[in-house]
């Protein structure tokens, strides 16, 4: 981000610190690797572990796209440090298929032409697994509610609800 | 943003330890707003202090009849925990209407207090702002000021504080539990957060060496008549242009006592002494309600961009009482304010 008018100029006297060894199991698999403390979860994903599939839309928790299940829950990966999360397991949208099988939300947002560019698909659908293991959401209405953290800029919002009340049926 | 170093604190005491020693380290929990923050280079830490794996994640029933909530429960598990569902349904209702899904499991009960306005311009560090550099004048006083303060302001600035919980944790009237390096102490909910006078840059009255470690609610939480009304620009995923937390005790339909918060609004979740007494022996319906607004409201003042809230204020407030006195609390799902 440009830096002007009234911005302070800061002069750092911390030397630059070390990249931090950590532990992750990622989709199943052990996972080391060595990362800034800075270094997002969603950063971690993409850039160390070559794992795309997650995507970077607003990095700033606004929109959804980065969201993966950490053990269990559905969080946002651009607003989570990689080194607090030492330990955990992480499931992306790579990890949810099975033996060649794709997840039964990953058939319904087929079946129900979920998506139009699919930039936010990957969020979408881990969100709403998320949401399945939650076991909140019951009607249409409280599926958009709980699924209010995904924004989809093609607004295919009515075949979301469809596809996942259709994997709710189903599962 | 600027490089920083990690650590993990042990425990509490070493919690307290760390960020003593090092005047520019922060505390991070859920890291929905640090992290934030330091993307956009408003916070600069050079050293985060991990909390977030400290064993304070409890929600237990006190000896006296309230509830003691460690400050790690995620923000999700406070609001689904059964003895908050079932006993403060208010502060169920406040914390599922605020944010996401996804941040809710990530933001921690401590860090919910704690996190910072909104402003557009306390995020733009291209533009002054007294909050985030002292001293540097105030950008909103005369400039976008659609989502500011109408209560409590000052010369210096006239931000809100984002939170939902907070209102409802100011109506439910808590305490918040600290420790620092002179000890533990409480601090009532209302004496937490600041008005921003001459030192906008201080949100609350926690010294920076301290740690929030739990809050406590007391016995009572208004389960049968109480309703948290939030208004936004979108449905869902936005913070309250005004929100407004009530809850009161009927016998028939007179009203023995009422609580009343409001966010959105001011520097702090904002509430009065006379607006509440006003209520007291009144039958609960809208003329009573309305004569409450004007107390809570008293002093408002617009800014231009903002002069809406005051109006708005005045008609949730009046809504949201008769929706407390019914027993018909707002659906966070069917977003019909009836
Ligand atoms: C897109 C978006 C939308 C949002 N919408 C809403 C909304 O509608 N309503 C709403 O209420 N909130 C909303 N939020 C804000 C969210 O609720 C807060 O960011 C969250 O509650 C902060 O908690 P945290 O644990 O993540 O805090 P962190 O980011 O970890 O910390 C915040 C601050 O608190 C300090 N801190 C944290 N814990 C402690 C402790 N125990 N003791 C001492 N200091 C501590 C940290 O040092 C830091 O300065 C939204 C956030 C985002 C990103
Ligand atoms: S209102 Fe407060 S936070 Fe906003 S620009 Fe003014 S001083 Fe900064
Ligand atoms: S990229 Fe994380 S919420 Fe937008
Ligand atoms: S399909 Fe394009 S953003 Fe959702």
């Amino acid at each position: 981000m440009a830096r002007s008018g009234t911005a302070k100029l800061t002069t750092r006297t911390a030397s630059v610190p070390e990249k931090i060894p950590i532990r992750l199991t990622v989709n199943g698999s052990q996972m080391e690797l060595r990362v800034a403390p800075w270094t997002t979860l969603l950063d971690a994903l993409r850039d160390h572990l070559d794992l795309t599939g997650t995507k970077k839309g607003c990095d700033h928790g606004q929109c959804g796209a980065c969201t993966v299940l950490v053990d269990g829950r559905r969080i946002n990966s651009c607003l989570t440090l990689a080194v607090m999360k030492e330990g955990a397991e992480i499931i992306t949208i790579e990890g949810l298929a099975r033996n060649g099988e794709l997840h039964p939300l990953q058939q319904a947002f087929i079946d129900q032409d979920a998506f139009q560019c699919g930039y936010c698909t990957s969020g979408q659908i881990c969100s709403a697994a998320g949401l399945l293991a939650e076991g909140k959401a019951r009607t249409p209405n409280e599926i958009r509610e709980l699924m209010s953290g995904n924004i989809c800029r093609c607004g295919a919002y009515p075949n979301i609800v469809a596809a996942i009340l259709q994997a709710m049926e189903r599962s | 943003m600027t490089p920083f170093q990690y650590a993990r604190a042990n425990d509490v005491a070493d919690a307290i330890k760390q960020i003593a020693t090092d005047p520019s380290a922060k505390f991070i929990a859920g890291g929905t707003n640090l992290i934030d923050l330091i993307k956009y280079d408003v916070e600069e830490p050079t050293r985060l202090i991990d909390i977030s794996h400290l064993p304070l994640r409890s929600i237990e029933q006190t000896s006296t009849g309230g509830v003691l909530i460690g400050a790690m429960v995620p923000n999700t598990d406070l609001a689904y925990h059964p003895i908050i569902e079932q006993r403060y349904p208010l502060l169920a209702r406040a914390i599922m209407s605020g944010a996401s899904q996804q941040l809710r499991n990530m933001a921690s009960t401590g860090g919910n207090l704690l996190q910072r306005t909104r402003c557009f311009y306390f995020y733009d560090t291209a533009t002054p702002c007294n909050k985030r550099e002292p001293g540097s004048g105030c950008s909103a006083i005369d400039g976008i000021n659609r989502i500011n303060a109408v209560l409590g302001t000052s010369q210096a600035c006239i931000a809100t504080h984002p939170s939902d919980m907070c209102v409802a944790l100011a109506a439910l009237e808590a305490t918040v539990h600290v420790a620092g390096p002179a000890g533990a102490r409480t601090i009532a909910f209302a004496d937490f957060h600041r008005l921003p006078g001459n030192t906008p840059q201080r949100d609350t009255n926690l010294e920076p060496d301290e740690i929030i470690t739990a809050i406590e609610l007391p016995p009572k939480g208004f389960s049968a008549n109480y309703s948290y009304l939030k208004i936004r620009d979108r449905l869902s995923y936005a913070f309250a242009l005004v929100s407004v937390a009530a809850a009161l005790e009927l016998d028939g339909d007179t009203i023995k006592e009422a609580r009343l918060a409001l966010g959105g609004v001011a520097h702090k979740p904002w509430r009065s002494s006379a607006a509440e007494a006003a209520l007291l022996g009144q039958r609960a319906e809208a003329t009573a309600f309305a004569r409450a607004a004007d107390w809570l409201l008293h002093g408002a003042k617009g800014y231009g961009h903002n002069d809406f809230k005051i109006g708005l204020a005045r008609r949730a407030i009046v809504r949201t009482l008769g929706q407390a006195a019914r027993g018909t609390p707002q659906s966070l799902s069917d977003k019909k304010i009836r």
